[in-house]
């Protein structure tokens, strides 16, 4: 069953053409990644999906919800939560406080309540925090939370930010390069941590990546994009071997002198 | 950093010249010269010329922290060159006022600027006393820099304490003198006559200054000490106790706001009227610069429609004569007060409205139309059988207490008022920023579109936040409406919407106890420092501009709540470091 579809998306910037015709469907419970060389336009589809831009044609829709020309936290909160590829958490905030909002679809108080502190708000911000601290001992920050997000070591932060996303419930996840910046004992870490992700909430993931490992280590599917368009979809072993992938890496040729 | 950028010779002509150049400047403003009227000890030093030492003790004090990796003989060598050379630009400053009149550019450039800035000595001695002295002062403030830390602060505390109630010595008298329960106490009367030089301006006496110097220094050289002994003791108190300590600290600290009418007088109860409308305002923009990150500058729009609804609602003045206003249905105080909130409020939701989509600057510049556009509105010629145009409304109502009102003075009225005003706003501000909507505000301040990512409604939450800052501001001009007993449209310009906005960047922006603090500073003194007024606007720039330079985070920065960690990791959780949101902040770039 396809959780995310998208049929024929088009996104423009003036002359350049982003993303062009691109139809994409993810399984539900899968691990998806998304490849492709540096500005083939993997990040401007996730934007798409995730409501920060419009796109000129095409439909996206999630579990039959139609998504385009919704409002990002309309999109948010049917089910889809994202990270970055450089890291965006906020950062004069705590670890705690960035899990906190990322809990926002699930709250109800509201302001009268805030300034009253009704036992119903006094038990939400009771139940928000103990699931932040949840979330925040699953990715293994346990303690940390008091510390401002900026002040965290990088390898922190990233896992700050899936933190943040699984707050909301998702039943999409889309993580933009999650590995960018890592060490090989890092990348093998975060890679398992992601499987345990699908495995243990059942969310399914789409992967935007770079580290050849990770995708080939744990992408079920995987969908190359080069200059906005998909040229191969399928499972890594096929990837690997696909001579337009090769050459769209490698530049033209690279396929040919490789055999 | 161990770069070496220049050597210290020419760090301190570099240096020294800025001071010349600071020093000349306020010579010729002829901020020296009206300063050099009071005295803080009398006969000793007067602000004046405190002015010039403080600005060979910073850049002395600049100086040997910028060559911190050098020798100490050099740092002190460099420190009183600074100093030397500061004076020295003064020296030729005498030297070519002497010479050329330049009264027509510089009307303060006379004789008795002269006479002042040589110490009423006369030449060669006297410069040769400037450059002397200016050498001294820059020693002094490199020496300041060689001291430990926790002597460094007692001594700056003791001589902030000398300034300051030097400063204010005459009315410090007079508070005393007015106030019948000290006038006639004789320990009082004995103390004062110990400390204080009696007269007008005539600061501390010698022998007060020293006093007050060992006294403060060695509160602040205590200070320390004491608070670990609390901390500590009280750390060992079960929860409880806790609990009831602070209950009695915040019913202590209640009780002397309450009575501290009493000991104020007529006229600092006054000044503390006007601080706490200052309060009041900062308060509501610190919900909406400092929580929300979202620049408004036409924040004193609010602050006019909250007054202008209680003028309209209330002034008896009604009838269309010349100066009336047609309509007015003469409300009492406490009925319009809540219309003047709500009015507030609803503003805020409609000025907000079409700025949602801007950022940063565009929203600056947007808001200070709407901010100028509402004073331009009151005071056309339009509105004016509603508003009264330039000649704004008189005769609004004063709140009564019933049998209460009686008893209290005017002053004493507002005080309580206010009082009870600021106290509600407080701790709205403190419920709003611990809830979910103050994280939202704050997820806003920090990345917007993020935040909107993951599922922050954008325009509810800001909305939300410009009515609520509206709100309060909205407050703060009704009462300041009844309080000042006539309303016009020049009360409400750019300057307040910028002056608050300097409160709550001076105090810390997003915290609360800096936004108080920042008011007592920005314009609590001010209101104490009369005489100074020509220079107002001249030092509310130059703070600002060294508080950025400085202390960019404020006063009193807003600290990361800490919470009861219920699990210990093995290695321990660090302390959040201390900081609040960088004015950069605001608004996403």
């Amino acid at each position: 069953m396809a959780i995310l579809s998208s049929r024929k998306v088009v996104k423009r910037f003036g002359g350049l053409v982003a993303v062009n015709d691109f139809d994409l469907e993810v399984q539900e419970r899968s691990i998806h990644s998304v490849i492709g060389p540096n500005g083939a336009g993997k990040t401007t589809f996730f934007n798409c999906v995730t409501g920060f831009y419009l796109p000129e044609g095409g439909e996206i829709a999630l579990d039959g919800h139609m998504l385009v020309g919704l409002r990002p936290d309309r999109i948010t909160r049917l089910g889809i939560s994202r990270t970055y590829q450089n890291i965006r958490l906020f950062n004069n905030m705590t670890g705690l406080e960035n899990i906190q909002v990322g809990e926002e679809p699930h709250l109800r108080a509201g302001i009268v309540g805030a300034v009253l502190r009704t036992r119903r708000v006094r038990q939400e911000e009771h139940e928000t925090l103990e699931e932040a601290r949840r979330l925040l001992r699953y990715v293994g920050l346990a303690g940390h939370g008091d510390l401002l997000a900026k002040n965290l070591p990088y390898g922190s932060q990233r896992r700050l930010e899936i933190a943040r996303a699984l707050a909301g419930k998702p039943k999409l996840l889309l993580l933009d390069e999650p590995t960018a910046g890592m060490n090989t004992q890092e990348t093998v870490e975060m890679t398992a941590f992601i499987r345990r992700l699908r495995d243990e909430l059942g969310i399914t993931i789409l992967l935007i990546e770079h580290d050849m490992r990770v995708v080939m280590g744990i992408s079920e599917t995987v969908t190359v994009l080069d200059y906005g368009e998909k040229i191969a979809e399928g499972p890594p072993s096929e990837i690997q071997k696909n001579p337009r992938v090769i050459e769209a890496y490698l530049g033209r040729g690279s396929a040919a002198r490789m055999n | 950093m161990t770069t070496k950028h220049s050597s210290p010779f020419v760090t301190a002509l570099r240096l020294g010249a800025i001071a010349g150049g600071i020093a000349v400047l306020l010579s010729l403003m002829g901020m020296v010269e009206t300063f050099n009227q009071r005295d803080i000890v009398q006969g000793v030093i007067s602000v004046g010329i405190l002015l010039l030492v403080a600005i060979s003790v910073i850049f002395g004090a600049t100086t040997a922290r910028t060559l911190s990796e050098t020798q100490v003989s050099v740092r002190l060598g460099a420190s009183a060159l600074v100093g030397a050379v500061g004076e020295l630009f003064l020296v030729g400053l005498v030297l070519l006022g002497q010479q050329v009149n330049l009264r027509p550019v510089f009307p303060n450039a006379s004789p008795e600027l002269w006479a002042l800035l040589q110490f009423g000595l006369s030449a060669p001695q006297s410069y040769l006393a400037m450059l002397g002295f200016g050498a001294v002062c820059g020693i002094l403030g490199a020496g300041l820099t060689l001291l430990s830390r926790r002597f460094r602060g007692p001594v700056i505390v003791g001589v902030m304490a000398v300034f300051m109630i030097g400063l204010l010595e005459d009315l410090i008298g007079i508070t005393i003198a007015s106030n019948p329960m000290f006038a006639s106490s004789q320990a009082v009367a004995a103390a004062k006559k110990f400390l204080l030089a009696g007269g007008v301006e005539t600061g501390l006496t010698k022998a007060g200054a020293v006093a007050v110097f060992l006294v403060a220094a060695v509160v602040a050289f205590l200070w320390p000490f004491l608070r670990r002994v609390a901390r500590s003791r009280t750390q060992s108190m079960t929860a409880g106790r806790q609990h009831t300590l602070a209950l009695v600290f915040y019913g202590v600290f209640v009780v002397i706001l309450l009575i501290l009418p009493q000991f104020l007088g007529p006229y600092l109860t006054d000044v503390s009227n006007s601080v706490m409308i200052f309060t009041l305002m900062a308060l509501g923009l610190n919900i909406v610069v400092g929580f929300a990150g979202l620049l408004d500058l036409g924040y004193v729009a609010f602050f006019a429609i909250g007054a202008y609804t209680m003028g309209v609602l209330t002034t008896t003045a009604v009838g269309g004569e010349s100066g009336q206003i047609v309509w007015g249905p003469g409300l009492s105080f406490w009925a319009a007060l809540p219309f003047a909130v709500l009015f507030s409020f609803s503003a805020g939701v409609l000025l907000g409205i079409p700025v949602l989509r801007m950022r940063g600057d565009y929203l600056a510049i947007v808001t200070l139309g709407f901010g100028e556009i509402v004073r331009i509105l009151a005071l056309s010629d339009a509105l004016k059988p509603n508003t009264g145009g330039s000649q704004g409304i008189v005769e609004p109502a004063i709140p009564t207490l019933g049998r209460l009102t009686a008893s209290l003075s005017t002053q004493q009225l507002y005080y309580y008022l206010l009082l009870a005003c600021v106290g509600l706003v407080i701790f709205i501000a403190i419920r709003l920023r611990d809830s979910r909507q103050g994280r939202s505000w704050m997820a806003v301040r920090e990345d917007e579109d993020v935040a909107q990512a993951m599922g922050v409604r954008l325009v509810s939450t800001k909305l939300l936040a410009f009515a609520s800052g509206a709100a309060m501001a909205g407050l703060a001009g009704a009462v300041f409406a009844s309080k000042v007993g006539s309303i016009y449209p020049h009360s409400f310009d750019l300057l307040k919407s910028i002056n608050v906005l300097a409160i709550v960047i001076v105090g810390g922006m997003g915290s609360i106890p800096g936004v108080i603090l920042g008011s007592l500073v920005l314009f609590g003194l001010p209101e104490l420092l009369r005489e100074f007024s020509e220079y107002r606007y001249f030092v509310f720039g130059a703070v600002l501009v060294a508080m950025m330079l400085i202390r960019p985070e404020g006063l009193w920065p807003s600290a990361k709540r800490k919470q009861e960690l219920h699990e210990a990791l093995g290695s321990g959780s660090e302390p959040a470091p201390e900081t609040a949101v960088s004015p950069g902040g605001a608004g996403s770039a």
